[in-house]
């Protein structure tokens, strides 16, 4: 798996590549939460190129989105979100707690 | 209920790599491969890639084989978290088997015996702040494997008490 973290003037990108597990979504989750750490809430996720995300994956993108939706500073917002990948966000029933985009840039403008 | 590893030959235990076999064991079983891992994350992979060749040598739709994937994944997490309690050296050995047209996945370990009626069924309708991500492993593996069964029982050749998962994709008709 590889994170590409980039950061806008009003929001922060981070590109996914490859494979969201056990092993893997602790490196997802310290990208992510080196964001929000430094105080930045409103965040765009591109999942366009991942290959496989497990329950491990989704724990991160919900407790990435708690803490960007508190006090209404900001939100994480999923991107390019591959059928697999969303069948299993569906499956978990996170659909309702996220706003999907089909590209990047519609993401980037939507926060 | 069948005697762990009775019918297969016991492979060679490799902790660096996994060892895989294959073995004959009767006319309705086509094929039936194993591989051995020890309880650690960087193994998600390889039992992940073991798993789909399996389901694609079955005849599997793609979608069918990434299902089995994920829920290898999750099942496999599970024993590394909850019967292990944590990564170790311990091992956890998979099988695939072809039965009539449909992949059987079986992974024993034996950590701490799992009874998963005592997971609590995840809140999918909660809302953000009370989502909690625990069960959703479990709860995947029975929404997307056809039949599963969990089991408990003396593995007569290792002489202790392991857990046995069993789960079944069937090949879209």
């Amino acid at each position: 798996m590889d994170v590409t973290p980039s950061q806008y003037r009003h929001c922060d990108l981070v590109k996914v590549s490859g494979r969201i597990d056990s092993a893997t979504a602790p490196q997802l989750a310290k990208a992510l939460d080196d964001i929000t750490g430094s105080g930045r809430f409103k965040v765009v996720l591109d999942l366009d190129e991942v290959e496989f995300m497990s329950s491990a994956g989704l724990r991160v993108l919900i407790s990435t989105q708690k803490t960007c939706k508190r006090y209404n500073r900001g939100e994480l917002v999923l991107a390019s979100v591959p059928k697999r990948i969303y069948d299993a966000l569906e499956l978990a029933g996170f659909v309702p707690l996220f706003r999907f985009f089909d590209n990047v840039l519609d993401a980037v403008g939507s926060l | 209920m069948v005697d762990l590893f009775s019918d297969s030959v016991q492979p060679e235990i490799s902790q660096e790599t996994g060892t895989e076999f294959g073995a004959f064991t009767g006319s309705s079983v086509r094929s039936n491969r194993s591989i051995i891992l020890t309880a650690q994350f960087e193994n998600l992979d390889r039992v992940r890639e073991f798993v789909a060749e399996s389901a694609e040598e079955c005849g599997l739709e793609p979608a069918a084989v990434y299902a089995v994937q994920l829920a290898v994944d999750e099942a496999y997490t599970n024993i590394i978290e909850h019967a292990y309690g944590g990564e170790s050296l311990e091992q956890i050995e998979c099988t695939c088997r072809m039965v009539g047209g449909d992949l059987e996945v079986t992974l024993i370990d034996c950590g701490k015996p799992f009874d998963p009626s005592l997971v609590p069924e995840p809140n999918l309708k909660a809302e953000l702040e009370e989502r909690e991500v625990g069960g959703i492993g479990l709860y995947f593996i029975y929404q997307l494997m056809d039949e599963v069964q969990f089991s408990f029982m003396k593995n007569l050749e290792l002489g202790k008490n392991c857990n046995l998962l069993r789960m079944i994709k069937h090949k879209e008709k």
